[in-house]
């Protein structure tokens, strides 16, 4: 928490700082400014990508109607105010919410902004054929009505106390009909000039787009805020890898913004100490976890019944095992090793919004040999001959497995070393992240499957809501045949309690009770040691200490304030 | 010899259907997932929707034939029309790449140049530097010189590029500045001084290739020039009172050259093919780049339509090597 309170701080007086140079600051009074992305930018068009490198680089050029600023709090941004139950932009009875547009917003075009737009692109990303990769922010919307040129209504299907996911935040943009009309459903790919360039109200225009090479963007001359964006022209270049883009801040000097830099912590120490660029840090909801499997993934088990409900694991059923095995894990030691400064050691499934993040599980950041040791005892595992436990001529031995990644082979080296010394035998597997992170259900590889006893990867949610990423550990949400092995529900927990507390929390609509609510099914998930929480991960960037006004952000795309980035004179 | 050419020509034709069949085949039975590499807040019904947008839902062999159709057809008229002007360019689909949802031709026309000049540099001056050492060892074997080029061409063959290009990226950029450590791809040659800047970002990259290549070229070209200069010939050459450079660089050279010529030609696909690791580390958005990155994110139209060109470039180049062997000897001919 003190991390990021100092960083927020640094963020806070990097803007305020300079006030009185802020007064002769003008739209394009400080030039270029340079930004590497290591995996270039594929497209502009975030509706049909999905990757956050494409979310971020669209977000200088599309915008939705509100968005979280750096602390998580909903922002006006297309809108002059966040419609609310108290100014009656929501409905009373929780189906409906009312956006105004701020009058007189003009594309880059110079053509006027109006309701059609924000109806239209609802209606872009929910076509069948179009593949749209934002499609679930539109879930549960029975229509989206234009009520006058100025005014949008979203119905929903059913009560929904968190409106805000339609049109909020950088994956949920408004793109322009005029540009988009002809380019509906399985057209959408072929208009590839507008997915390269979309017209767009944001600070800057695209003048160039090559794919997975780099953009050119320069200031938008139609942009609400008259004196801004203060870099007249971007230079987005993209390739290369995270140690080069990260010298080019650091060391070279030829860089003004280096994005998502996953180092060695030493790397980043060395190069910091170039004194030519600063590391921007902010935790949001990532989080590094090892997953314990409830059900029998043995290979001896017929297909279609390997990995479902019917069996459960013969080991990890019993929550004496699974707090053996946390207990076990020295997160402290990880984070150090993994991550530095870009991460913290944690017990919490929710780790972020901080108010979310539950004080109750402070526990487990201590390694505590002992008491797993106690606890296997107690459980009936004797150590054989070989210092391997034994229960009933089984052995504790257990199936490990991960994605390839240097970082997460460091991790599993490790903790099979504590598991090593409580008597747990551990096997490590690492699969090629593109099959690991797959959903083909032909394959026994991927995360969904989890053919094994353990596995560990990261996972985050959208926005500051974790409601929906609560829902997935409930019952009948796991992946099984009959769902083609689709679901989230990663560890097959069943817990009907749980079940119950989540329907309350998707009912509440007062605030501080879904805060309470939150916590508590954190608390309930993670002290029935159902998944291992290890390591709460920043968001890691770099800029050039000549660019001020830069403020990173979490919640939103990183680059949500770009117009107001500015050169800092010598 | 002629009609040998025709029919190895012929043969080819087989032969690249065949690979574009196993290469086709080969990356739709390989396990990755398109989607697999989005983040974990897009749910599973959406990325279903995303994979059937992308085309997977039909039949392996249809989707192969519509490949081969448009990469033999569709994307070379396209291409042309591009470069020429002309109203060639058929309509209808076109190889959509997964990643940028565009046409793979549009995205190869980008990335061609910059492979041609980097790589294509780097092999160029490698083979000017390599074939005077070649020359000069052979003549003076066991020289201080020859000791001095063997050292340095094991060197330069046995340690790998990714790590002379950081060496060069720490000495050259980040310490002596001397030269940016990325490339800027969008640069414009218009004057004396952006001329000079492209020499200036080109320049590290092409030495890595260029020292590399010339490793290679200069001990084959030293071993030919061996072999040729204990030849009964350069005796004969030599007792008719020929002069020195006379016998080593009309006859000896000559000779030698037969062998290296082939191992350049075969050696050419691999200036197309791009040094994947070098573009990587020095920014270079060629083509090698743009495959690594397609494999890492399971983007098969783009991989298929590469390596398939590559096997097309492969298969050719061995041709023309044959060839030109024929012509440069005439003890070897095919008829």
């Amino acid at each position: 928490m003190t991390t990021r309170t100092v960083l927020l701080g640094t963020a806070a007086a990097l803007v305020l700082a300079p006030a009185s140079a802020m007064a002769e600051r003008e739209r394009g009074s400080s030039g270029h400014l340079n930004i590497i992305y290591w995996q270039a930018v594929s497209t502009m068009n975030p509706y049909l990508s999905g990757g956050t490198k494409e979310m971020n680089a669209a977000s200088v050029v599309l915008e939705p109607l509100a968005r979280f600023d750096n602390l998580g709090e909903l922002t006006p941004w297309l809108v002059d105010e966040i419609p609310t139950l108290e100014n009656g932009g929501v409905a009373e009875d929780l189906k409906s919410i009312t956006w105004k547009l701020t009058e007189g917003l003009l594309w880059s075009d110079g053509t006027p902004v109006t309701s059609a737009d924000v109806v239209f692109s609802y209606e872009y990303c929910t076509h069948p054929e179009g593949g749209c990769s934002y499609r679930d922010r539109y879930a549960g919307i029975e229509q989206v009505e234009a009520v006058d040129d100025l005014t949008v209504t979203v119905h929903f299907e059913d009560v929904t106390p968190n409106p805000y996911l339609p049109f909020v935040g950088a994956g949920s943009v408004i793109i322009q009909r005029a540009q988009f009309q002809d380019c509906l459903g399985a057209r959408a790919p072929e208009c590839t000039d507008a997915n390269f360039a979309p017209i767009g109200t944001g600070p800057y225009v695209v003048s160039n787009f090559r794919p997975n090479d780099v953009i050119e963007f320069v200031a938008n001359e139609n942009y609400r805020v008259p004196t801004q964006p203060y870099f007249e022209t971007v230079t987005w270049a993209g390739g290369g890898d995270a140690m080069g883009a990260a010298r080019a801040v650091f060391q070279t000097g030829e860089m003004d913004y280096a994005w998502n830099l996953q180092l060695a912590p030493e790397v980043i120490e060395q190069m910091e100490a170039g004194g030519r660029g600063e590391l921007l840090v902010d935790f949001g909801p990532l989080m590094e976890r090892i997953e314990l499997n409830f059900t029998d993934p043995s290979p001896d088990l017929p297909d279609g019944e390997r990995g479902t409900r019917e069996h459960p694991h013969p080991i990890l059923s019993d929550i004496r095992v699974r707090e053996a095995l946390s207990r076990a894990i020295d997160r402290e030691l990880l984070t150090e090793i993994g991550f530095g400064p870009m991460g913290m050691a944690t017990c919490n499934f929710i780790v972020a919004p901080p108010a979310m993040a539950s004080p109750n599980n402070d526990n487990c950041l201590v390694q505590d040999i002992d008491r797993a040791n106690e606890l296997l005892d107690e459980a009936g595992w004797e150590r054989g001959a070989d210092g391997i436990r034994v229960k009933d001529g089984q052995r504790l031995e257990l199936l490990f497995q991960t994605s390839t990644n240097a970082v997460r082979q460091d991790f599993q080296a490790l903790i099979q070393a504590d598991w090593r010394e409580i008597g747990v035998d551990t096997r490590l597997r690492n699969i090629d992240a593109g099959v690991f992170f797959g959903s083909d259900p032909g394959s026994n590889d991927t995360y969904l499957k989890f053919f094994a006893d353990a596995q560990m990867y990261a996972s985050l949610f959208e926005g500051t809501d974790p409601t929906p990423h609560l829902e997935q550990r409930r019952c009948g949400r796991e992946p099984q045949p009959s769902t083609q092995w689709q679901g989230q529900n990663i560890n097959r927990y069943c817990n009907p309690e749980y079940d119950e507390l989540w329907a309350e929390l998707n009912r509440e609509a007062d605030p501080d009770r879904r805060q309470e609510l939150v916590i508590a099914l954190n608390d309930m998930f993670v002290q029935d040691y159902a998944h291992l929480p290890l390591v709460a991960r920043g968001r890691v960037s770099a800029a050039s200490t000549t660019v001020g006004g830069i403020v990173m952000n979490v919640w939103d795309s990183e680059h949500w304030n770009q117009a107001e980035w500015y050169r800092i004179e010598e | 010899m002629l009609s040998y050419t025709l029919r190895r020509l012929a043969f080819a034709v087989p032969t690249v259907l065949i690979i574009s069949l196993i290469v086709f085949l080969m990356l739709d039975m390989a396990p990755g997932d398109p989607t697999g590499s989005l983040p974990l807040t897009i749910p599973l019904e959406v990325r279903e929707q995303i994979r059937q947008s992308l085309g997977l839902g039909e039949p392996v062999f249809v989707r192969y034939f519509k490949w081969l159709q448009m990469t033999v057809i569709t994307e070379p008229l396209h291409i042309l029309a591009g470069l020429t002007g002309w109203d060639i360019a058929p309509g209808g689909p076109r190889i959509l790449s997964w990643q940028t949802r565009s046409p793979v031709g549009d995205i190869l026309v980008q990335r061609v140049p910059q492979t041609l000049w980097v790589v294509g540099l780097g092999y160029l001056f490698g083979i000017l530097i390599a074939l005077p050492i070649g020359v000069i060892s052979a003549y003076r074997q066991y020289s201080w010189f020859d000791q001095v080029g063997t050292f340095v061409s094991m060197v330069g063959f046995s340690v790998p590029t990714f790590f002379t290009g950081i060496v060069f990226i720490l000495l050259f950029s980040v310490t002596l500045g001397w030269f940016p450590s990325m490339y800027d791809t969008t640069h414009v040659v218009r004057d004396w001084n952006s001329f000079l800047f492209q020499a200036k970002q080109i320049a590290m990259p092409v030495a890595v290739l260029a020292l590399y290549n010339a490793s290679q070229i200069s001990r084959f070209m030293r071993a030919s020039m061996l072999d040729n200069l204990n030849q009964d010939y350069v005796r004969t050459a030599r007792s008719k009172g020929m002069g020195e450079q006379t016998v080593v660089l009309v006859h000896v050279l000559r000779n030698s050259m037969i062998p290296v010529v082939t191992v350049i030609a075969i050696g050419i696909p691999t200036v197309f093919t791009g040094a994947i690791i070098t573009e990587q580390i020095f920014r270079v958005n060629g083509l090698g780049d743009a495959l690594i990155r397609a494999i890492y994110v399971s983007d098969w139209p783009m991989v298929q339509t590469i390596t398939f060109i590559f096997a097309i470039l492969i298969v050719l180049f061995n041709l023309i090597a044959d060839v030109l062997y024929g012509i440069l000897d005439p003890r070897i001919r095919y008829d």
